[in-house]
């Protein structure tokens, strides 16, 4: 990986290469050909945005070592991201597409280490834009500390993708003898979740067709396994963690209880939201606990450590409006129950279907 | 937020229990008219948090909710014609016609979009000259003057392209028809605050004098349903059945005489079919004859519709406030959110819908809840 | 029904002989009809649904039930026996 940051322009792109991807400026279907226009692609875009020695081998494959873990079990994990707009307020798909990965490897309590990259171009999509998706992609890897080690691209007929989709799959070491399941929550434990909720799927919403409203609220898209690391460092016992994306906390949460068999009451004041999510969510009759996050993760952790780990947390940048939001029971096993900010209590359901803004 | 968070404070609200639990005497049933009211009572667990004395029935006000299957159809014959962009508020896209939802039918081709304001589907016929955009106004007198509003604003901008499937319903009607029924429960009403803000109170003095019931205008937040709550129990206890005003923060008695002006400039009274309830006459507004070019009704042929409710389905008796959602025996089975039978769980703000959303299907089983932060 | 949302005015403006203005709910602005709420002004709140004000908050008439709830409390200090004393007070739960 370059050490030192280097933004890829158009410029560099069309450079001073004579074949023909000098004449455009769009994706062409001939950049899936495999062919001279997809080798551009290759050596003009992607390997230079993620130079590292696997990669530059160009094999069908690479072969990575898993040194100096060499005692440590495999986590790997694949998710594809597909968002509109490509560009939003705090990230793009490329960051998401990095930071949504690492993440699924680090709530197993994995170190991550490699991963590989498969794009869906639409032809007709801008250079310029690909450009700036791989260029936020390497930035996303050196944040987090990864090597995009393999990829693959292709097009489809304009009208036929939506810009770009991207798969990216991930590998990461879990240290031997760390066991981290959604199943192993006992009552009595507490859940802590690591900050704000709803910040990505509300800024995502603000840029949206139809919806737009104006706010300088930004996707919370980061990546978290710097923090599950000193999380795992100070309480080892940790029995599970999540990032609360699609679906909101009370996906995950749901996820959770029913792999455990237990029951969860969670406390609304508890729970930290930004003002701006609020606001947005009460003019659109939303419900912030079935918002998505991209930065944020829920741990569920033995009653003795809880307050010990949030104050760990909360000297993380990425954890910084840590809260206990709730415990885990054995009364009402599989529903979550909430009080409310004025005494009352509620169930939380799992969500119907995608959220859409109510008159009433 | 300024005038929501101070109306959610929880002191405030549990003063305001107390002061309930002091002035009952007997068991009273009392009616939120709104929705949205629902939607608050059963977020905030309000309800637990009275005496068992005080019996809470959710009304008709979901505009959603009510709309006839015959109007949702139309509004799919209508978005599913080849050059059509229908615009709707979202929460109007998964209410089942006889053919499946709005969703659906975009899935399988349409251009259906869904808009927040009234006003953006103009914003999309002026930038959309070669498409029909056909908004579909539904709404309380609360929605009247936005889509009022919006048709005005086409015709001002000289937009041919725009035209609106009208389905307003009026709130007093349906008051009338829930209190005229010999199974009639309701001994109060909290009012329907958003409403009111449009058209005063005025109009409710005379259903109070005729039927002797209190009504009392009321707000939307914990704290503003609970003061609605001990004013009308206040009422029954001391025998007395007057219109008060417990939102006054946005509630006038006149309304709003410019929203008022360009409703009836725009709308005329009708009759309408109200979903689970039926025809009531006088209940709904359509188009005046000097804005008929705008009528989407008019401007696209649809073929005869055919329409079959399910017979299990019970909402009719819960719309008016007789039954609850946990008398239907399809309530949590064979009447999801994911698949209603009914027009109190086609929407969130039904009370169907609201109290599944709100994990009442779990009722049957008693629930403990320690809470332990 | 009908969600009514109060927010700040942050600026006016005609749009097509239109009064619209730029409206504040914590942070989250959006472009609201002020056309039925003609004598707002920069800073006053108003009741926003789907887009359109219907009325401005009146602040002096948001005071009184926290009013009412003081008094309530002066008077409680004197004569109302405490939660647990009460009849009729077991919740429904």
């Amino acid at each position: 990986m370059p050490s030192e940051k280097a933004a890829i322009t158009v410029a560099d792109l069309l450079g001073s290469c004579p074949a023909p991807f000098t004449q455009y400026d769009r994706v062409l279907l001939g950049h899936g050909s495999g062919g001279r226009l997809s080798a551009d692609l290759v050596h003009r875009l992607f390997l230079p945005a993620f130079r590292n020695e696997m990669l530059e081998r160009l094999d069908d494959q690479a072969v990575c070592t898993l040194a100096p873990h060499a005692d440590a079990r495999i986590a790997f994990s694949t998710d594809s991201y597909v968002v509109q707009p490509l560009f939003f307020p705090g990230g793009d798909i490329g960051r998401l597409a990095v930071h949504g990965t690492v993440n699924d490897l680090a709530m197993g309590g994995a170190t991550p280490l490699y991963l590989s990259a498969a794009f869906i171009l639409e032809e007709g999509l801008p250079l310029a834009d690909l450009a700036r998706i791989v260029d936020s992609m390497r930035d996303a890897c050196v944040e987090a500390g990864v090597a995009l080690v393999t990829g693959d691209t292709k097009v489809v007929d304009r009208g036929k993708g939506d810009g770009v989709f991207i798969t990216t799959s991930g590998v990461g070491v879990v240290p031997a003898g760390r066991t981290l399941s959604a199943s192993a929550c006992r009552p009595g434990d507490k859940i802590i979740l690591s900050g704000t909720l709803g910040d990505h799927g509300i800024a995502i919403m603000s840029v949206r067709e139809g919806l737009e409203f104006e706010t300088t609220l930004e996707s919370d898209t980061a990546p978290l396994a710097d923090l599950t690391k000193v999380m795992l460092e100070a309480c080892p016992a940790i029995r599970c963690m999540r990032d609360p994306t699609r679906g909101g906390l009370s996906s995950a949460l749901h996820e959770i209880a029913a792999a455990s068999s237990v029951g969860m009451s969670l406390a609304e004041s508890a729970i930290p939201v930004r003002p701006q999510v609020r606001g947005a969510c009460e003019i659109l009759g939303l419900d912030p606990l079935y918002v998505a996050n991209e930065g944020k993760l829920i741990a569920v952790v033995p009653p003795g450590d809880a307050d010990r780990l949030v104050n760990v947390m909360r000297a993380d940048a990425r954890g910084v409006d840590a809260a206990i939001i709730g415990a885990v029971t054995s009364d009402h096993p599989g529903m979550i129950v909430m009080r409310s900010l004025v005494g009352g209590t509620r169930v939380v359901t799992m969500l119907a279907g995608e959220q859409l803004p109510r008159i009433c | 937020m300024k005038f929501l968070d101070e109306y959610r404070d929880p002191v405030a609200a549990q003063k305001l229990v107390r002061a309930i639990e002091s002035m009952v005497t007997r068991p009273w049933t009392i009616m939120e008219v709104c929705g949205g009211q629902t939607h608050t009572i059963v977020k905030y667990g309000i309800d637990e948090m009275l005496p068992a004395a005080i019996e809470l029935v959710h009304g008709p006000g979901c505009p959603v909710c009510v709309t006839s299957l015959e109007m949702i159809d139309r509004a799919h014959a209508i978005a599913a014609h080849p050059g059509v962009i229908f615009c709707s508020f979202g929460d109007m896209l998964r209410v089942p016609g006889s053919r499946g939802d709005l969703l659906q039918l975009k899935s399988q081709g349409s251009d259906v979009r869904v808009v927040y304001s009234p006003l953006d589907a103009v914003t999309i016929a002026a930038a959309n000259p070669d498409k029909e955009v056909v908004f579909f106004a539904i709404g309380f007198e609360t929605t009247a003057p936005p889509n009022a509003m919006a048709i005005s604003m086409a015709k001002r901008r000289g937009l041919t392209n725009f035209s609106a499937l009208v389905s307003h319903v009026l709130v007093p009607p349906a008051m009338r028809a829930i209190l005229d029924a010999p199974d009639n429960r309701v001994q109060a009403f909290l009012g329907p605050g958003h409403v009111c803000t449009v058209v005063g109170y005025a109009e409710y003095g005379p259903i109070v004098e005729q039927y002797g019931v209190p009504i009392v205008i009321t707000g939307f937040e914990p704290v503003d349903m609970l003061e609605g709550l001990l004013m009308a129990i206040t009422q029954l206890e001391e025998g007395r059945a007057d219109v008060e005003n417990a939102y006054g923060r946005a509630v006038r008695p006149e309304g709003n005489l410019a929203s008022r002006a360009l409703i009836d400039e725009i709308f005329e009274v009708c009759e309408r079919k109200w979903r689970g309830v039926g025809m009531i006459p006088g209940s709904g507004l359509r188009l005046r004859a000097a804005y008929r070019g705008f009528d989407a009704e008019g401007r696209f042929e649809v073929e005869a519709i055919q329409t079959l409710e399910s017979d299990v389905c019970i909402s009719g008796d819960i719309l008016r406030g007789v039954r609850k959602p946990q008398d239907c025996p399809a309530f949590g089975t064979a009447c999801t959110p994911q698949m209603p039978l009914g027009a109190t769980m086609v929407s969130g703000e039904g009370a169907c819908a609201a109290y599944y959303a709100y994990g009442r299907h779990f009722e049957a089983a008693p629930l403990k809840v320690h809470h332990a932060v | 029904m009908c969600l009514g949302i109060p927010g700040r005015v942050l600026e006016t403006w005609r749009d097509h002989e239109i009064l619209m203005g730029k409206v504040d709910f914590d942070g989250v602005t959006k472009r609201v009809c002020l056309e039925h709420v003609q004598e707002v002004t920069p800073g006053d709140y108003v009741l926003v649904h789907v887009g359109f004000a219907l009325s401005q908050i009146d602040e002096i008439e948001a005071q009184r039930v926290f009013a009412f709830l003081a008094g309530m409390e002066q008077l409680e200090e004197l004569e109302v026996p405490s939660l647990d004393e009460r009849p009729g007070s077991e919740p429904v739960r």
